[in-house]
């Protein structure tokens, strides 16, 4: 169990049978009373943010959550198979978990996957990632006077986002997985 | 050669340094204006093309790394330090022209504070750090000192928070003859004062508010606030188990508290606390239940509180000062509840101050008193909301 002294940014704490991890805390204490840590929790699994005042002498309990780096390996009807490269286990994680990032996921890609009580529960893409262009209308000169600055294109995990008129079929792009947004063409 | 004068390679920040001093400038700090020069001894220098020469280089951020070699301290916490500095002297100004005697109590005693929620920290050979100089100023009381104030070092472990360092300076000061309401007029004179002498108004500006010092100060029963903020009337002999029924209701998280006092805070930390901090006049908040008296008698006419108030500025708690018990069987009462206590929660059981209890025998005068933290002071002159702008050294800098 941990104790308010072992409070800090990360700690997974497991609160009415959730994981929840410590995003920001405060030692409180009037004058003569008793200590509190004001402490803010986000829910691993929905991702709510709460606060309470933990009083010093409460106790928190530890959840069993892991944050394991694996590789993705390929997708197995709905479900999305990764491996541990340190162990080569495998893992099989189901499209709902995976959620809107599914269209990003590419072949090898490594990602973080969040294990609570030794179940997949979330998986988190790395930042940025390259895409190339599979579909989109030919590098057209721009329609700026009808107000079109971006068009569609489909890149080949299946996203499909907003891209300047000069990109091209082919064309490598940098895209920003928290925003699904295309962020930069980028040399091959 | 003109301009402003940074450091002085070598000597202290507290030098005043004079125009034509050598001085160096950290690379990357220096501006338009200010005075950078060789650190070679004397002369005007900035003609010959010679670069500054960098002693050493202020890696950036507000705060330097636990466990880094630092010397110098950020321009920002010089000033706030500065204003420290004369927050003290305008501190002992005000008592001095009263004529308060300023004592100098030990830091290391046998038996420290038995307050319930404090945790003084051991000095080795059964000694422990004071967490405040009450015991000893009240037995000055006792010899018949009448007007007397200490500046000292307090020690509190465990207590570190924006507004906790667990080494702090204590203002506390001690009126013979005196009662409660002379200590509260000390406290509003004494901060208004500091206020004009160092910013030139009671008006300050503190976490993006106004503040107004003006004295008299708001005044109101804590009872009345924690109804009116927390929804739960308190009288201070309630079951505990009642209580917390009642304050569960209110939509207060009490967590595992099962005594009195720790519900009344969990409430008093969810509820009051976080609204002190948005009020633009200080507030006094006294007449505390008899449950949470301390050192502090109970008032006349009404047994169930207490003479004791807290004033708190800024969402800042400023002091904590009582009408002090002055019967010794009932404050030898209490420091045997306190000791019962602590050992129920698992905290060390100091003895019982028999000097202390052998002043309070021999007869204190009818007083009060008023333990001021000077860091929240200096906090409010500076505008910073976290103590550790305005401490020479916190805790990880040591």
């Amino acid at each position: 169990m941990y104790d308010t002294s072992d409070i800090r940014k990360g700690l997974k704490v497991l609160m009415d049978g959730s994981p929840f991890t410590i995003v920001e805390f405060q030692f409180v204490k009037p004058g003569k009373g008793a200590a509190f840590t004001r402490t803010k929790f986000k829910n691993l699994l929905t991702g709510a943010v709460f606060e309470r005042n933990i009083r010093s002498g409460e106790k928190l309990e530890p959840a069993n959550v892991e944050d394991k780096e694996m590789q993705y390996l390929y997708k197995e009807g709905d479900d999305f198979v990764f491996m541990d490269p340190s162990s080569y286990e495998q893992t099989t994680v189901a499209a709902e978990i995976i959620g809107d990032d599914h269209d990003l996921m590419k072949d090898n890609i490594t990602v973080q996957v969040l294990f609570f009580n030794e179940r997949a529960v979330g998986v988190t893409l790395p930042n940025f990632v390259i895409l190339r262009v599979t579909n989109t209308e030919q590098g057209a000169v721009g329609n700026t006077a009808a107000g079109n600055v971006t068009k569609p294109a489909s890149l080949e995990t299946g996203a499909v986002v907003q891209v300047p008129l000069f990109i091209n079929v082919g064309d490598l792009l940098r895209i920003d997985t928290r925003e699904k947004a295309y962020v930069e063409r980028v040399k091959g | 050669m003109r301009g402003r004068v940074l450091w002085r390679d070598g000597e202290s920040i507290g030098l005043r340094t004079r125009a034509g001093d050598v001085v160096v400038a950290p690379a990357g700090e220096a501006r338009p204006g200010d005075l950078v020069a060789t650190a070679a001894a004397g002369g005007d220098s900035a003609g010959d093309g010679e670069p500054p020469r960098v002693v050493r280089r202020w890696q950036g951020g507000d705060y330097p790394p636990a466990g880094s070699e630092v010397a110098r301290l950020p321009r920002r916490r010089l000033e706030a330090l500065a204003r420290r500095a004369a927050v003290l002297r305008e501190a002992r100004r005000f008592f001095d022209d009263r004529d308060f005697a300023e004592v100098d109590v030990p830091v290391r005693v046998p038996a420290p504070g038995l307050e319930v929620h404090l945790d003084a920290i051991a000095a080795g050979g059964g000694e422990w750090l004071i967490t405040s100089p009450e015991y000893q100023m009240k037995r000055l009381l006792a010899a018949g000192l009448d007007r007397i104030y200490a500046l000292c070092r307090c020690s509190r472990g465990g207590e570190v928070g924006p507004h906790h360092q667990p080494e702090f300076t204590m203002l506390e000061w001690y009126r013979g003859w005196a009662g409660l309401d002379d200590v509260l007029r000390d406290t509003e004179e004494l901060v208004a004062g500091v206020a004009l002498a160092i910013a030139r108004t009671t008006r300050l500006a503190y976490g993006g508010r106004a503040l107004d010092l003006e004295p008299p100060w708001p005044r109101r029963p804590v009872a009345d606030v924690m109804e009116e903020w927390a929804g739960v009337a308190i009288r201070g002999d309630e079951e505990p188990g009642a209580l917390a029924e009642r304050m569960r209701g209110a939509g207060i998280d009490v967590g595992s508290a099962v005594e009195w006092d720790d519900l009344f805070y969990a409430a008093f930390v969810s509820r009051v606390e976080p609204r002190l901090a948005g009020l633009e006049r200080p507030l006094v908040l006294d007449q505390w239940p008899i449950a949470l008296a301390a050192l502090a008698r109970p008032m006349g006419g009404q047994p169930e509180v207490v003479e004791r108030f807290e004033a708190y500025a800024g969402g800042l708690e400023l002091c904590n000062a009582f009408g002090e018990l002055t019967c010794a069987a009932e404050q030898r009462r209490r420091f045997e509840a306190d000791q019962a206590r602590r050992g129920r929660d698992g905290r060390p059981v100091h003895a019982i101050d028999e000097r202390l209890m052998a002043a309070l025998a021999e007869g204190l005068p009818p007083s009060a008193g008023n333990a001021l933290g000077v860091d929240r002071l200096v906090m409010l002159m500076t505008g910073a909301n976290d103590i550790r702008d305005v401490v020479w050294f916190t805790a990880d800098e040591l």
